[in-house]
């Protein structure tokens, strides 16, 4: 199935996306997919990262759906 | 109405201002957030802001009902900027109406608290020696 996986700031730069459509297995929970992606980032980082589905915050656990907005979302600093 | 929007253009405070402004309320408290020449310890150039924006005003709009949860606040407006910023111009303004002026100040410092801990909105540092992602502030 696929879902839409956007990217931001520090994140985005890194790995160099801003938005793309992906191929996900079923079921896939949305801390799993973000394992797939976070290899891409410098080594030394230890980001906190949290997840947003469909521009809600979720849990790791959130089991991912077909055509679902996936965001990875570094820390804030807005103000 | 309450009122809620990210935004490229300069923000004209009067514009937020007055979407709040009631008979009800007794008091307004506008909070402005700035560029600032300085942060840690060295010499602003800019700041460049970025914003998941749908989210971002979502977000927004769970803030204004939570201090509405909290205290008798009638209207709220959140205007943030994104985009290059220099140092001076303004970054966000948050309005806060409320019957009286204590909810007011108590709401609009929630908002502004809440805002850089929640909403998905991001600055990048530019100075001399080069660009830098601000994580938390």
């Amino acid at each position: 199935m696929k879902v839409k996986v956007i990217l931001f700031a520090y994140i985005r730069e890194n790995i160099g996306f801003k938005e793309r459509e992906i191929e996900i297995k079923e079921a896939t929970k949305v801390g799993e997919l973000w394992n797939e992606f976070k290899n891409q980032l410098p080594r030394k980082n230890n980001l906190r990262v949290l997840f947003a589905v469909n521009e809600k915050y979720v849990n790791e656990d959130e089991e991912l759906k077909e055509g679902d907005e996936v965001a990875f979302i570094p820390p804030v600093s807005g103000g | 109405m309450s009122y809620f929007k990210v935004t490229i253009k300069a923000i004209n405070i009067d514009s937020v201002v007055n979407r709040v402004l009631n008979i009800d309320s007794g008091a307004v408290v506008i909070f402005i957030g700035t560029v600032r020449k300085s942060s840690h310890g060295r010499e602003v150039l800019y700041l460049e802001y970025e914003a998941y924006e749908n989210m971002a005003i979502k977000e927004f709009r769970k803030l204004a009902a939570e201090t509405k949860s909290k205290w008798n606040v009638k209207k709220v407006s959140i205007v943030h900027r994104i985009g290059r910023l220099k140092v001076g111009e303004i970054s966000v303004v948050i309005a806060v109406a409320s019957p009286h002026r204590d909810d007011a100040y108590k709401a609009s410092r929630y908002i502004i608290e809440k805002l850089k801990q929640k909403v998905p909105i991001w600055k990048k540092e530019a100075w001399d020696g080069g660009l830098e992602w601000i994580q938390g502030t």
